[in-house]
């Protein structure tokens, strides 16, 4: 892997083709590494400047999204769309086109992205936008690297005035229910449902439906109110060793998931929340994928057409709980319609799911890939690491554009990974 | 409000940079210093920006030692704490055969900075206040047949800042050596360490940050550094001189 300190360097690089980019590498599964020429952006990350007036940060794209929220969130701004980790990049949240809890409303992170720099398959730096070399622009936003290098990019913050967020938890006693709830809260600004995955008939889909609003100043827990555009002071919890693999069978995951809702439950339903705990609960536990043990974990993300998500998800959820082999964490979201030319999102339901990796959650995979296909579903490829080739082309009728335009442009040469090696892209 | 302003001598270093980012997450003004300043003019934006403080850039070569009274007091004001990252490898095999190119290494890793840790100490002394941070290295504690052009000057440096650090203990001046181990930088680069005894540039930047808060004297980075060259000075000089180490 090469991490270039300068343009001159990186354009070097690209000319040795094969390249693909790497942020931070917190994508799931091969599409930040390339067999020959991965490119880590990690020298590539200063700041540029900053519009107070309009909230437009413009920035190289090495940056990560947890220095964006710790150099500007003093200043009363916050991104407007934040995936579940703040250990990305720009570069990575710009190729992946990364949602948040408020595609319902907001869309993704492409919809506050002004203009980016790119270096393309010519070894050129081509600026694009909106409103300027269009199909540049519009194949970058979720073409997960494959148009060229990001190098710097304009993109705009969200006002607010304060660190915290209003949080309410509804319960929901299936997914049926839960997707009333999303339906009903379509207001919201961010909502969210964590479901227990281990519930089976009319339970399926059992759920803490979360929402949540930017909190006022005002509103502020009192022993923060003096500085309320500051969290507080964070202590790390910590899964020090790798539990056995033995301990994540179906009851271990059972219990797990059992107390998660219960815990939850059990607190009050309304209560505001700092952003780091809000956002990123994942973070605060360092190495939580440990408890998966060794053998790792995969992911599994689909989304499914509104029209479809309801049959689409109680079958999908009862292969999981049929399956009985648990999931730490799944997550349920609401998602508006989508502009982008290959971005993940459309206006629907998407699923995610940790597993840890075996020969029986493999195959429950594939059965996951069989549902979200026959329900005209789509899956993610920033959490992908696994699908075959014809599953993705399958559900992706867009890829063949995808193909067409990277073809015009030579970049098929000059720019890959081991995902799109995989899936032909 | 700044907490005080740090020089960094070097600033181009991966190290001296992450130093400079946890001085300026702290509050205080950065001063950065470094042959041809003007490719720093990106960190300063990015570092005003990341941290709201001041940071400014100035030409500085550490080898033009007439130069170093001159480019203390063109400085906008006296530093608090000085961070000096100035060093050069060369390359042993070089320097064995070429007297240029190993005076190279040996003026860049103690004459120079000697030099400029000199100047400032002086002005520190008459202010009655400041620390002086060295950042010399394990290759100082004992020669080796692979690196010792490099590893004599900074034994030399480590000396001499050990003296410095004896000569300004009752002056309210402070100084702190700094010996890292293996440190995953541009000087590294290509090279194949162990990951285990190897050091980030953000790690190290982290125990020089409390070395200066705690005034520490000598500090290894990483701390099992401390261990392995204990082990590697107490070898009987008759079987460490047929040692491939
Ligand atoms: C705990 C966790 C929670 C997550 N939650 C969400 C979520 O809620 N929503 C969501 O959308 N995603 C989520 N993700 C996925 C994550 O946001 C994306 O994978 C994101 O792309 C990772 O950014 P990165 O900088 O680590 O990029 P990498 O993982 O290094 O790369 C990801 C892709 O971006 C490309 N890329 C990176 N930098 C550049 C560049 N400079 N130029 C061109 N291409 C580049 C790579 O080639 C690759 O295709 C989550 C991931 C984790 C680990
Ligand atoms: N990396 C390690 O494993 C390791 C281990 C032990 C100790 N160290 C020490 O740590 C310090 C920082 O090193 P690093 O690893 O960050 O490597 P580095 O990037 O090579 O840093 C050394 C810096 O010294 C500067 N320099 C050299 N001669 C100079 C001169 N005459 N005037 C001004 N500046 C000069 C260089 O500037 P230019 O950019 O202009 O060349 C460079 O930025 C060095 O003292 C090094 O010896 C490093």
């Amino acid at each position: 892997m090469m991490a270039p300190r300068s343009t001159d360097e990186l354009l070097h690089l690209v000319r040795q083709q094969g390249a693909i980019a790497r942020g931070n590498g917190r994508a799931y599964g091969d599409s930040a590494v390339s067999a020959t020429n991965t490119i880590h952006m990690k020298h590539f990350n200063h700041m540029v400047s900053f519009d107070q007036e309009t909230g437009q940060l413009i920035a190289e794209a090495g940056v990560l999204l947890a220095d964006v929220i710790e150099a500007f969130l003093p200043l009363g701004w916050f991104p407007f769309v934040t995936p579940g980790t703040k250990f990305v990049t720009l570069g990575g949240m710009i190729a992946a086109d990364v949602h948040g809890k408020n595609h319902h409303k907001d869309g993704s992170f492409g919809a506050y992205v002004d203009w980016i720099d790119v270096v393309t398959s010519d070894g050129s730096v081509e600026r694009c936008s909106k409103t300027e070399n269009t199909e540049l622009f519009e194949w970058t936003l979720g073409g997960m690297g494959l148009t060229g290098v990001i190098l710097r990019a304009a993109i705009r913050l969200r006002p607010v005035t304060s660190a915290w967020i209003e949080q309410t938890t509804l319960v929901a006693d299936n997914v049926s229910h839960a997707m009333e709830l999303f339906e009903q809260s379509m207001d919201a600004t961010y909502s969210v449902a964590w479901i227990d995955c281990l519930q089976k008939g009319q339970h399926l889909g059992r759920s803490l439906v979360m929402l949540g609003e930017h909190a006022d100043a005002g509103s502020v827990p009192t022993r923060f109110r003096k500085t309320p555009l500051q969290g507080p002071a964070k202590r790390r919890r910590n899964f020090p060793i790798n539990m056995p693999n033995w301990a994540l069978n179906g009851p271990t995951v059972r219990v797990f998931n059992a107390c998660y809702y219960w815990n939850g439950k059990r607190k009050p339903k309304r209560q505001v929340v700092d952003w780091d705990s809000y956002f990123f609960p994942l973070d605060a536990i360092q190495g939580w994928n440990k408890v998966y043990g060794r053998r790792g974990f995969a992911q599994f993300q689909c989304v499914l057409p509104l029209s479809h998500a309801k049959d689409g998800l109680n079958e999908l959820l009862d292969a999981i709980a049929n399956a009985g082999s648990g999931s730490f964490l799944a997550v349920l979201k609401r998602f508006g319609p989508q502009a982008g030319k290959f971005s993940f999102p459309m206006e629907g339901y998407t699923l995610a799911l940790d597993f840890p990796v075996n020969a029986k959650t493999l195959a429950l995979m594939n059965d996951l890939d069989r549902i979200t296909l026959q329900y005209n579903g789509r899956f993610y490829l920033a959490k992908d690491s696994r699908m075959p080739r014809d599953v993705f082309l399958q559900s992706e009728p867009r890829a063949e554009d995808y193909i067409k335009y990277r073809q015009s442009k030579g970049a098929p040469t000059a720019f890959s990974s081991a995902q799109s090696e995989r899936l032909g892209l | 409000m700044s907490k005080g302003t740090v020089l960094v001598l070097g600033a181009k270093s991966d190290i001296a940079m992450a130093v400079a980012h946890r001085f300026a997450k702290d509050g205080y003004d950065i001063q950065l210093a470094a042959r041809q300043a003007d490719d720093l003019e990106a960190s300063c934006t990015d570092m005003e920006l990341r941290f709201r403080v001041k940071v400014t850039q100035h030409d500085f070569d550490a080898l033009d030692v007439s130069s170093h009274a001159g480019f203390v007091d063109a400085l906008p004001i006296l530093p608090s704490v000085v961070v000096c990252a100035v060093g050069y490898m060369g390359e042993q095999a070089e320097n064995e055969r070429d007297v240029e190119a190993a005076a190279q290494v040996i003026r860049s890793n103690f004459e120079g900075p000697a030099s400029i840790l000199a100047e400032l100490a002086n002005r520190f002394e008459q202010r009655g206040s400041g620390i002086l941070v060295g950042i010399s290295s394990v290759a100082g504690d004992r020669g080796r047949a692979t690196n010792y052009v490099y590893g004599s000057a900074k034994a030399g440096f480590t000396a001499f800042l050990s003296g410095l650090r004896n000569r300004l203990a009752k002056k309210g001046v402070h100084v702190v050596t700094v010996l890292p181990g293996f440190v995953a930088t541009k000087m590294t680069e290509g090279m194949d360490l162990p990951a285990k005894l190897t050091a980030q540039p953000e790690e190290v930047a982290d125990k020089i940050f409390n070395a200066v808060q705690k005034r520490r004297n000598v500090i290894y980075a990483k701390p099992i550094w401390w261990m392995i060259m204990m082990i590697i000075r107490n070898i009987p000089e008759g079987v460490f001189k047929k040692l491939k180490i």
